[in-house]
């Protein structure tokens, strides 16, 4: 039998990520943030009902105990609990994991770039994504940056106002658009309806050869960001786009260790509605924020897909050495 | 009939879909960040040839369809149906014009076709990539003309019209590529 041992990617393309890391701490150092390291295996893992983490045990050599560990699907609570310990503005280059997911922009095992900011709000975040990106694949972006609100986005893409909108008028959106099997996968569930018209209609024009930011994401998707003060129907969160590929997710980080915890109960309940598992709630986490975590924006890039669009590829397992299929 | 889910979607794969049987082209994953993963899949539905997008929620299952493909001998029209024969078993079976739609005109006697049956019933009619046919009618071309440029119509003993370089003559066999409808080349006889 042949046995294929190759990697997915030629040397060139080795070549390009090293440069691509030099360049990324080149960035920071210039910046004075500080490159850090977290576990990847930690006791707790996130509770995002549309996350699942790798789960595996470890041996204890001095107890009998067979402790659960999660793959961390990223470094953000870790990277929390440095804020909060007064390690000021921080980045890392580090594998996250995500059970389930595999095709042409997942891998179950990919490279993030995550960094936080003190005492950055989200503007400051956004354009600071911006000057790294210009630096690293300068030839992608050959127009100009596009920062828009969500419900501008989606409006401008659907005709529907993704914040006052009711499920018939989604209806009425998908079936005019030629989804008529959105109603059977969304139901009544106002949030399953977003992301399928966002995938679907909005996002597959985002960023046409250059960067496009999406801000002020609906409170629903509010995830681990701060709702908006002055308009608290929508959460001070961003994504990023290159050619309809979503680069980056990033928050004006949410610090209340009480709203936090709600949000864990909520997504416990979510889960606990369909049939998931449930996966310890991160004590640790929450006991940071309580002690105090600065205000910071943080955010965290997809390297792998960032590495494809330098490269002008297809998909992410031509810039993996060996993606899931081949390790 | 099994049900399959979302990460049971292969190429090929038959599914029930709209009460329709239909075979899996591609699927694709897609999932936003921070939401919900959906499966994009192209299908092919069996009945109508047609393509379509449709999308599932990643982990949604559907039904299973019974399809089967055959390779089997074309005999003989009856002029309301076409009659095959499966070489393994000789069990024969008759096809509706709605299995063949335009192939029919590339069916010629003893060929070997691929059968698509559903529910044990023949479902399409798929001809051989490549068929070889005799031309029964053609202008007379021009007198040393071998360039084939321009070309002219002709007809082949199955009824099917097909362009042909000007050179070629009535009683001559062609091969012809089903799948575009093309004249590909003469065949030495």
């Amino acid at each position: 039998m042949k046995v294929d041992w190759q990697p997915g990617c030629d040397i060139a393309a080795l070549k390009m990520r090293a440069v691509m890391l030099k360049g990324i701490r080149q960035f920071f150092d210039a910046r004075n943030v500080l490159e850090v390291e977290t576990p990847l295996l930690s006791n707790a893992a996130g509770t995002d009902p549309h996350i699942t983490p790798f789960k595996t045990s470890f041996d204890h050599p001095l107890s009998t105990d067979c402790l659960a560990l999660y793959l961390n699907s990223s470094p953000e609570f870790s990277m929390k609990r440095l804020l909060a310990a007064g390690s000021g503005s921080i980045f890392q280059i580090c594998k996250a994991f995500r059970n389930g997911e595999a095709g042409r922009f997942h891998n179950p095992e990919f490279s993030i770039l995550e960094w936080y900011r003190v005492d950055f709000d989200l503007q400051q975040l956004v354009d600071e994504v911006e000057k790294l990106i210009a630096q690293l694949a300068p030839a992608v972006l050959k127009q100009p940056t596009i920062q828009q609100n969500y419900s501008e986005a989606f409006q401008q893409a659907t005709g529907v106002d993704p914040l006052t909108a009711s499920i018939d008028d989604f209806i009425n959106c998908a079936d005019k658009n030629g989804y008529s099997e959105a109603v059977t996968v969304c139901g009544e569930d106002y949030s399953l309806w977003l992301d399928f018209l966002f995938s679907h209609l909005v996002q597959p024009s985002l960023g046409k050869e250059g960067l496009c930011f999406i801000v002020g994401f609906p409170a629903c998707q509010a995830s681990l960001s701060r709702l908006n003060k002055a308009d608290p129907r929508t959460a001070e969160r961003v994504e990023l786009f290159i050619n309809g590929v979503e680069l980056g997710n990033g928050f004006f980080e949410l610090s209340d260790a009480d709203e936090q915890k709600q949000r864990f109960t909520a997504e416990a309940q979510e889960r606990a509605l369909k049939g998931l598992p449930q996966l310890p709630i991160d004590q640790r986490l929450l006991a940071a924020l309580e002690s105090g975590l600065p205000n910071c924006s943080g955010i965290a890039i997809g390297l792998d897909r960032l590495l494809m669009l330098i490269q002008g590829e297809e998909s992410i397992d031509k810039v993996m050495s060996f993606s899931v299929d081949r390790a | 009939m099994a049900s399959y889910s979302t990460n049971q979607f292969k190429g090929g794969l038959k599914i029930m879909l709209d009460n329709d049987p239909c075979s899996i082209i591609e699927n694709e994953f897609v999932k936003p960040g921070k939401g919900q993963a959906f499966s994009r899949v192209k299908i092919r539905n069996l009945r109508s040839g047609r393509v379509i997008e449709r999308t599932f929620k990643s982990g949604e299952s559907v039904e299973g369809a019974d399809v089967i493909e055959l390779e089997m001998q074309y005999l003989y029209c009856d002029g309301e149906f076409w009659h095959f024969m499966e070489p393994e078993t000789f069990e024969q079976y008759s096809c509706a014009e709605a299995a063949l739609g335009d192939n029919a005109k590339w069916l010629k006697e003893q060929d070997n076709c691929i059968v698509t049956l559903w529910n044990g019933e023949p479902l399409l009619v798929t001809p051989p990539n490549f068929v070889e046919l005799a031309i029964t009618d053609t202008d007379p071309g021009l007198k040393g003309d071998t360039s084939g440029g321009g070309g002219k119509p002709a007809t082949m003993e199955t009824g099917a019209v097909v362009r042909v370089p000007l050179f070629v003559q009535i009683g001559e066999v062609v091969r012809i590529d089903t799948r575009t409808g093309e004249y590909t080349g003469r065949v030495k006889s």
